[in-house]
C-alpha cells in the first residue's frame, strides 16, 4: 500500500506534497509560489497584488475570458490572493477534474499573456481593494498591529496604496513576474482522491519548462513599538494586541498554541468568558498564533463601542497577564478535546488538509501526519504549558486601537 | 447515504441523512421561527432568544452549556434569518447522545433576567458591529423598503430601540407560542445511529406540548422604489436592489438559481465581465433566494461613489438585455457546472449537508438526494429561464444605497 502522503521534488525545484484521501470525491490543490507582497520594491507597494491580477488575465492558449470561462467550466471552486510571502493559487473540484485545472495553472505559472491593454483594468481592480480596506475596520487595526510587530517587509499586507499602485507600469510587472514566479521555493499541494504515481509525472510534464530564477534574500526593517491609535468616527472601538510567540517550527508551538487555546478556543475559553459572557463586553472576541518561518506571534483582537473600550482593553490585558498564573487541567482537558476532534474532522476537508500540507512544507520542510499532530496534542501537560508560560512570559504588548477616543494604556 | 424520517406522537419530526463512513455527526434544530414572524412581536426577539438558549436551563448555568460543548470538543454555533432559528452542533460520532442530552436541553432555556440584561449588551454590541461594517445596513435597508407592509420587512437583529426595550416576559410569551414540538424539526447528518436518536428524542422531547401555530407567507408585491441613506464614515458606495423571484414551493427556483448566476455568479458572470473585471466596482453579484410564499433576487453593487450612478445603469442594461434575449446555451451549461460541482464539493461535510437538508424540511416538507438535486438543475433549458424571467422580471427592483453619496440618481426600466 502507499502511504497516504507523498513528496516529490522536480529538478526545478517545485515541490509536490500530496495526501491521499480515498474517502471523498474530490480533490484541492493549493499552488504557492514565492511572489508575496514582501518582495515588492519600497516604492512599488502592491506590485505583487497588481501581478497576480494580471497574470490571471489569459495563458497558454486562452485569453481573459477563456481562462475564467475554462475553470467554471469545470465546476473548480478557484481562488487566487497575495500574502506576504506568497501568490496562491487555489481551487477545489471533482476529482476527475484536476488535471485539467492543473494545467491551466501551469500555464499561469509559465507562460501569462500579461497583457498591456488590460493593465488599467487590472490597476483599478487592485484600487478596489485597497478602497475596501478602508471600510474594514477590524483588518485595518490588525494589519498596523502586524507592521509594528514584524516591521518591514515582513509585517506589510498586500494591498499597497493609492499613490504606489498607480506607478507601476508593464515593465515593472514584467520584472517582477520574471524572478518571483519560480519554481525553486513554490509548492504545489495536492488532497484528495488521486493517484499519487500519475500525478507526480504529470506535474512534472505540465512544470517542466518553469525555469528557477535566484532568490535575493530580503533584510528586516523594524518598526517602533509604540502604541498607536487610528482615530474613526466609528461606533466601536477595534482592540488589537500582540505580543512575541514562538514560531511554528520551533519545538515548543504547541505549548504555545495550547495557551492561546486556554485563551480563545471555545465558548468556555478565558477570554470569551471573561469579555463577553460574564461582561457583555462585545460580540467578538479572540486570540491567535500568527507564525512567520522564524518568527512567531500572538495577536489579539476585540470590537466594542467607544463608552466600553477602555473596560474590554483592561480585562483583556488582564486575562493575558493572568495567564502567567498557569492553566488548569479541566481546561487543558477541554483544549485537548477540541484539537483532536478539529484533527478527526479535518480528514472530512480535501480544501483543508491542502492548505495544512502546504503550509507544513512551507514552515517546517516536512508534513506532520494527523497522527503525529494528534501524539504531540496527547504529550501537553499543565507542566509543559506552564513551563512553556514562565520561559515566554506574554509581556510587551504592542496595542493598537482604531475608534473615536485613545485609550488608557498600561506603563 | 440513507434517508431516515420519524414523528414522535407530539408532532416534532426527525429526519436523518445517514452516512455510516463519515468522521462526524452534525445535529440541529430547525425552529420554524424568525424575523418575519415578529410582526406581533419585538423586533430582534427571535435573534435574542438564540443567544438566550445558551445562556443555561434549569440544570444547566450558561457556564455549563460552554463547558460541556468544549468538553465534547463540538463545533456549535446558531442562527437566526427571516424564517429560522438553526441550532447546531457537530461532533465526533461517540458523542451523540451527550451532544442530543446538550442540544435538547438548551431548546428550554431559563430566559434568567441576569443573563438577560448580561446578553441585551452583547446583542446591542453585535448591532452596533454591523453598523459599522460593510455592507452597513444595506441589506436590512433594502429588506424593509422592498417588502414594507409584508412579514419578510422585519430586521433579524433589530434595532437598538427595539432591543433595549425588550423584556424577558416578552421573549417568554414569544418562546411560549414558537418553541412547540409542531414547529421544529431535529435533523441529522453524518455518521449518525439513527434509531439511539429517535429514542433519545423521545426522552428528551416526548414531553413538550404541541400548539397551534401560525405563519403568514403572501406573496409580496413588486416594487420600484429607491432610496438613499447618506453614511459619513463608509469609503465605498453600497447598493442592493431587490427583485422579485420564485418562492421556495415553486419549481423555477431552479431555473431562477442558475439565471441569476449566468447574471451575477461571482465569477465568469454578466456583472463580472462587465463591473468586476474591468475594476469599475469592487463587488458586483446576484444570489436568488427563497422564502415560504415569496422569493427574491439580490443584487449587491459596491464601488467608488463617483461611479456609482453609470454602474447602476451598467446594471440595468445588463438586467434588460438578458429580459430581452434570455441566456445562451454556453451560458447555461457553465452555470450548471457551477452549480453542481459546488452542490457535490459542499456535501462532502456532514455540517454543510444538514443545514441544506433541514431547509429543505422546513421549507417544502421535502427530501432531495445530492444526486436529485443535480438531476433538478440538469433539467434547466434555456426556455425554462425565459419562462421565469417572464414571471418574475429582473428590471422590476427596488433599490437603497447607503454611503458617501448625499443624492444619486437611479436609473430606472422604461
Amino acid at each position: 500500500m502507499t502511504e497516504p502522503i507523498q513528496v516529490y521534488e522536480y529538478e526545478n525545484g517545485l515541490t509536490l506534497v500530496t495526501q491521499r484521501m480515498d474517502w471523498v470525491e474530490s480533490v484541492a490543490f493549493s499552488l504557492l509560489v514565492p511572489a508575496g507582497c514582501s518582495r515588492d520594491p519600497q516604492s512599488l507597494l502592491g506590485l505583487g497584488n497588481i501581478t497576480c491580477e494580471m497574470v490571471q488575465r489569459g495563458c497558454g492558449p486562452r485569453d481573459s475570458r477563456q481562462f475564467v470561462n475554462d475553470l467554471e467550466n469545470l465546476g473548480v471552486d478557484h481562488s487566487a490572493s497575495v500574502s506576504n510571502s506568497h501568490a496562491s493559487f487555489g481551487g477545489a473540484m471533482l476529482a476527475d477534474k484536476l488535471e485539467a485545472a492543473l494545467t491551466i495553472h501551469a500555464d499561469l505559472v509559465q507562460c501569462p499573456h500579461l497583457p498591456a491593454d488590460q493593465l488599467e483594468d487590472a490597476r483599478l481592480t487592485c484600487i478596489q481593494e485597497i478602497r475596501a480596506l478602508e471600510d474594514n475596520l477590524a483588518q485595518r487595526a490588525l494589519q498596523a498591529l502586524r507592521l509594528r510587530r514584524y516591521g518591514e517587509p515582513f509585517g506589510r499586507s498586500s494591498q499597497g496604496a493609492l499613490e504606489t499602485m498607480s506607478r507601476i507600469g508593464m515593465d515593472d510587472i514584467r520584472a517582477f513576474f520574471a524572478t518571483a514566479y519560480r519554481p525553486n521555493g513554490a509548492i504545489l499541494s495536492v488532497a484528495g482522491k488521486i493517484d499519487f504515481p500519475r500525478l507526480r509525472d504529470r506535474v512534472g510534464e505540465l512544470f517542466a519548462s518553469w525555469r528557477p530564477a535566484p532568490n535575493a534574500e530580503l533584510e528586516c526593517v523594524p518598526q517602533n513599538g509604540a502604541p498607536e491609535h487610528i482615530p474613526h468616527e466609528s461606533n466601536q472601538t477595534h482592540i488589537a494586541i500582540g505580543y512575541e510567540s514562538v514560531p511554528y517550527c520551533h519545538a515548543d508551538y504547541y505549548q504555545a498554541r495550547a495557551a492561546v487555546g486556554v485563551l480563545s478556543d471555545g465558548m468556555s475559553s478565558r477570554l470569551f468568558t471573561e469579555v463577553r459572557e460574564k461582561r457583555g463586553l462585545c460580540y467578538a472576541v479572540y486570540a491567535v498564533c500568527h507564525t512567520l518561518r522564524d518568527r512567531g506571534s500572538v495577536f489579539c483582537y476585540a470590537g466594542t463601542t467607544t463608552e466600553r473600550a477602555q473596560e474590554t482593553l483592561d480585562v483583556m490585558l488582564h486575562e493575558l497577564r493572568q495567564l502567567s498564573c498557569g492553566v488548569h487541567a479541566d481546561e487543558l482537558q477541554r483544549l485537548k478535546a477540541r484539537l483532536k476532534s478539529a484533527l478527526i474532522m479535518q480528514q472530512e476537508s480535501s480544501s483543508a488538509r491542502s492548505g495544512s500540507i502546504a503550509a507544513d512544507w512551507y514552515y517546517l520542510r516536512r508534513i506532520q501526519t494527523l497522527e503525529e499532530v494528534g501524539r504531540i496534542v496527547d504529550g501537553l501537560t499543565c507542566e509543559s504549558i506552564n513551563r512553556y508560560l514562565a520561559e515566554h512570559l506574554p509581556a510587551e504588548f504592542l496595542i493598537v486601537t482604531l475608534g473615536q477616543n485613545a485609550l488608557e494604556l498600561p506603563r | 447515504m440513507i434517508f431516515r424520517h420519524h414523528t414522535l406522537a407530539n408532532g416534532l419530526e426527525i429526519i436523518a441523512e445517514c452516512n455510516p463512513a463519515a468522521y462526524s455527526a452534525a445535529f440541529a434544530f430547525f425552529v420554524q421561527t424568525g424575523a418575519r414572524d415578529e410582526t406581533d412581536a419585538p423586533s430582534g426577539v427571535s435573534h435574542f432568544l438564540e443567544h438566550m438558549a445558551f445562556k443555561g436551563t434549569p440544570s444547566r448555568s450558561a457556564a455549563d452549556v460552554n463547558r460541556e460543548l468544549d468538553e465534547m470538543g463540538a463545533h456549535s454555533n446558531a442562527f437566526t434569518s427571516e424564517e429560522q432559528t438553526v441550532f447546531y452542533i457537530t461532533v465526533l460520532p461517540e458523542y451523540q447522545s451527550r451532544a442530543m442530552d446538550l442540544l435538547c436541553d438548551i431548546l428550554r432555556p431559563s430566559l434568567r433576567p441576569d443573563d438577560f440584561e448580561t446578553e441585551k449588551q452583547v446583542i446591542l454590541e453585535e448591532i452596533a458591529k454591523y453598523d459599522d461594517q460593510p455592507p452597513f445596513g444595506a441589506h436590512e435597508k433594502s429588506m424593509a423598503l422592498h417588502f414594507g407592509t409584508h412579514p419578510l420587512a422585519q430586521s433579524v437583529l433589530g434595532t437598538l430601540d427595539s432591543v433595549s426595550a425588550l423584556t424577558p416576559d416578552q421573549m417568554r410569551g414569544y418562546f411560549a407560542g414558537r418553541y412547540v414540538p409542531n414547529n421544529m424539526t431535529l435533523a441529522a447528518a453524518g455518521n449518525v445511529d439513527f434509531a439511539e436518536l429517535v429514542a433519545l428524542a423521545d426522552q428528551r422531547c416526548g414531553a413538550w406540548q404541541p400548539a397551534p401555530v401560525q405563519r403568514a407567507t403572501p406573496r409580496a408585491a413588486a416594487n420600484r422604489a429607491a432610496r438613499v441613506f447618506p453614511n459619513d464614515i463608509a469609503t465605498q458606495q453600497y447598493v442592493v436592489q431587490i427583485a422579485n423571484g420564485p418562492a421556495a414551493e415553486d419549481d423555477s427556483r431552479f431555473a431562477a438559481r442558475v439565471l441569476s448566476t449566468v447574471v451575477g455568479g461571482d465569477g465568469g458572470s454578466r456583472f463580472f465581465w462587465t463591473l468586476v473585471d474591468t475594476g469599475r466596482a469592487e463587488c458586483a453579484v446576484m444570489y436568488s433566494y427563497e422564502y415560504q410564499g415569496t422569493g427574491i433576487y439580490l443584487t449587491i453593487l459596491c464601488g467608488p461613489p463617483d461611479q456609482t450612478a453609470a454602474n447602476l445603469q451598467a446594471i440595468l442594461d445588463t438586467l434588460h438585455t438578458v429580459q430581452r434575449d434570455g441566456i445562451t446555451r454556453d451560458e447555461l451549461a457553465q452555470a450548471k457546472n457551477k452549480i453542481c460541482s459546488q452542490l457535490v464539493l459542499n456535501s462532502e461535510l456532514p455540517t454543510n449537508r444538514l443545514f441544506v437538508l433541514g431547509n429543505n424540511w422546513l421549507q417544502r416538507h421535502h427530501y432531495q438526494s445530492v444526486r436529485e438535486m443535480i438531476e433538478s438543475y440538469h433539467a434547466v433549458t434555456c426556455d425554462d429561464v425565459a419562462q421565469v424571467l417572464a414571471a418574475f422580471p429582473l428590471t422590476e427592483c427596488s433599490t437603497v444605497a447607503v454611503g458617501p453619496l448625499r443624492e444619486l440618481s437611479i436609473p430606472k426600466a422604461p
